[in-house]
């Protein structure tokens, strides 16, 4: 497999590090310890065309690849995960479905302002019952023929991006199906919902460990209208639907993951050389040298994990018939566990420096958690490994 | 209208300076970034582009290998590179270099209401000779140091930053300008921008396109046309690390050290 970069995507990476660097890093101690979503990041990266880097033009996208949006949220990742995960929750939960899955209008109505950042995206599957077992729907719709509309009852909790997102996907149960022995399943189906539709509302934001910049917050549907024609996709594919979004998602949060990883191992590079004990910097000790040997090498090989699997994405976008999710999977798996190991591996060579919050380590620390967590836990991953080994 | 970009490719020096055993810099080992005043002069090109949609030129003399510059110059939102090189123009210092790129900008055309930008001054060399000596050889007034710039009808109002103030100067187009970095911060390349600079076209200007204009002669270009000559470049030695004082009392803490140091 070839992971050399393109000409483009060398530039982006530099354009990348740069903007990580100068706009980003300064402000991710606030994000964290005022629990602040970086509004202001987020109209900067809108003005560079990031907050639809994949997308074709015609849909006012950048026109970039799915290669180049993984290393996007890679280097914001790599100084704030708060500000990495602002971008792919908006981009592969939000965009990417409707782009996937919507209708020549809805297309129209919604990607050009999804992808000039004018408005962001959420995606609204978990409910208070229903997290792994994602089947066990509560939110219901229900359809209103006088209206015209649907009518949607339920929460919907843990919802990246709701304090300040514009438009949602919502996943709710739309009816029931038998199937030929005559069992009784739910429909799900899957809809386009504004945030200023009647009966909508976002709760509060949860109190969280890492991540703290990021809105995270619960969806309350109370009788909420919503439009006959903002059903995303076909009714009753609303599952597969996630599903598919999912897929797209955990390549970006893997991606998350990785940055985490390699701007602990950065942060540490630079300590370790000077942290000075018994007379000499601690990186001159052989155990410095083989943690950090050890962590660059499993960080790498999470790399290519995440690299094919935005490659095999991008062979999906360009028409071949492809599906990526065991790829997606592995990657997040190997991804975000990494994350997790390195940066406690680097916090213990910072000792009790890395502790305390003069240094980023602890925040990276607390921040590489939720990567094995959310869209999906590392026991979801496996579920979808192992059921395509064995199947 | 248009807009003319002079851009130069420098040696990081935040990076490693390398320099050749004949005292020249060994600009091939060390890592290139654009020249920072050029980048200003390219932001104000670009903030004229995005007040009227006039296009922008970005202009460099220099080897093959600045097509990359130019490149990222396009991505940050110009629209054409043009790139001055060839054998005949090596080693020009500052005069045969301003003869090169003005002859450069009158194959490109200046017309009636065109503006030509260029960074005060590159980081490598710090003459900030070649912006004033184009203007001098395309016969333009020249506007150096601008630290803001409005358009005013056909002319440009100029505010120069000096030494110990301002000076407010209004100048007709069209004009060349030389721009300080604290003129504006000049934008990122944008993602659209990177997946699109490779479609756009860079001309190669090379020594026969320019071979007949006035300004090109044997002895005025190149090495031979150089009346300046490097005697010696080297790295100055590095000084050693300096010490911080701290706290009310750093007169009494200083004229302790100077005394230890029978300074005093």
């Amino acid at each position: 497999m070839d992971f050399s970069l393109s000409k483009e995507q060398t530039m982006m990476q530099q354009m990348l590090k740069e903007f990580a660097e100068n706009e980003v890093k300064p402000l991710a101690k606030k994000v964290d310890a005022e629990h602040y979503f970086p509004v202001e990041t987020v109209e900067k990266m809108a003005k560079l065309g990031m907050m639809g880097i994949y997308f074709p033009k015609s849909v006012g996208g950048a026109g970039a690849d799915v290669l180049s949006y993984i290393m996007a949220i890679e280097e914001l990742s790599k100084v704030c995960a708060t500000t990495g995960v602002i971008l792919s929750g908006h981009t592969s939960l939000c965009a990417a479905p409707i782009f996937e899955n919507g209708t020549p209008e809805q297309k129209a109505k919604y990607l050009p302002k999804l992808c000039s950042g004018e408005w962001l995206g959420a995606f609204g599957l978990t409910e208070p019952g229903a997290g792994t077992d994602a089947q066990g729907q509560q939110t219901v719709a229900v359809f209103d023929e006088e209206k015209n509309a649907w009518v949607l009852n339920g929460s919907k909790i843990f919802i990246t991006n709701a304090g300040y997102a514009d438009v949602f996907i919502i996943i709710a149960i739309t009816g029931t199906v038998v199937d030929k022995r005559g069992r009784k399943s739910k429909e799900i189906s899957a809809f386009i919902v504004e945030r200023n539709f009647p009966g909508f509302s976002v709760g509060k934001p949860e109190e969280k460990m890492g991540i703290c910049g990021s809105s995270t917050c619960e969806l309350i549907m109370e009788d909420c209208i919503v439009p006959a024609e903002n059903m995303l996709g076909k009714k009753g594919r609303g599952f597969q639907l996630a599903m598919a979004t999912l897929d797209g998602g955990r390549i970006g949060i893997a991606a998350q993951a990785l940055g985490i990883a390699e701007g602990a191992i950065e942060e540490t590079v630079a300590y370790v050389k000077e942290r000075k004990q018994f007379g000499r910097p601690i990186a001159a000790f052989q155990n410095t040298q083989f943690e950090l040997a050890e962590m660059k090498a499993r960080v790498d090989a999470a790399k290519y994990l995440v690299y094919r699997a935005a490659m095999k994405k991008q062979d999906a976008m360009n028409g071949v018939k492809v599906r990526y999710s065991v790829e997606a999977a592995e990657a997040k798996l190997i991804a975000s566990r990494t994350a997790s190991d390195v940066t406690r591996r680097c916090l213990q060579l910072f000792g009790g420096y890395g502790y305390t919050r003069d240094y980023p380590i602890e925040r990276m620390m607390r921040d590489a958690k939720i990567t094995e967590i959310y869209e999906g836990t590392s026991e979801v991953q496996m579920m979808v490994i192992g059921g395509d080994l064995l199947k | 209208m248009k807009a003319i970009v002079c851009v130069k490719q420098v040696p990081d020096t935040s990076g490693k300076v390398a320099v050749k055993e004949n005292g020249q810099l060994d600009r091939a080992s060390m890592a290139t970034i654009t020249n920072p005043d050029d980048l200003a002069a390219l932001e104000a090109a670009l903030k004229l582009k995005d007040a009227t949609g006039c296009e922008v030129d970005v202009v460099s003399m220099g080897p093959a290998t600045a097509e990359g510059m130019l490149r990222e110059c396009i991505a940050r939102g110009a629209d054409k590179g043009f790139l001055i090189s060839g054998r005949e123009f090596a080693g020009s210092d500052t005069f045969a270099t301003s003869q090169i790129i003005a002859a450069g900008i009158n194959y490109i055309g200046v017309e009636e209401d065109d503006v030509i930008f260029c960074g005060r001054q590159a980081i490598d060399g710090d003459t900030a000779q070649v912006g004033p000596q184009i203007a001098e050889k395309l016969n333009l007034p020249q506007v150096s140091y601008a630290a803001e710039i409005e358009k005013d009808g056909n002319a440009l109002v100029i505010k120069r930053l000096l030494e110990d103030g301002f000076m407010k100067i209004k100048v007709q187009t069209p004009c060349l300008v030389t721009c300080v970095k604290e003129l504006n911060e000049p934008r990122y390349m944008n993602v659209a921008g990177i997946f699109g600079c490779f479609e756009k076209p860079i001309e190669i200007i090379d020594f026969p396109k320019v071979e007949n204009d006035p300004l090109i002669e044997a002895d005025t270009i190149g090495l031979k046309g150089s009346p300046t000559n490097v005697f010696k470049s080297f790295t100055p030695p590095q000084k050693g690390a300096g010490q911080m004082l701290n706290g009310d009392d750093v007169a009494a803490q200083m004229a302790g050290i100077l005394a230890k140091k029978h300074l005093i």
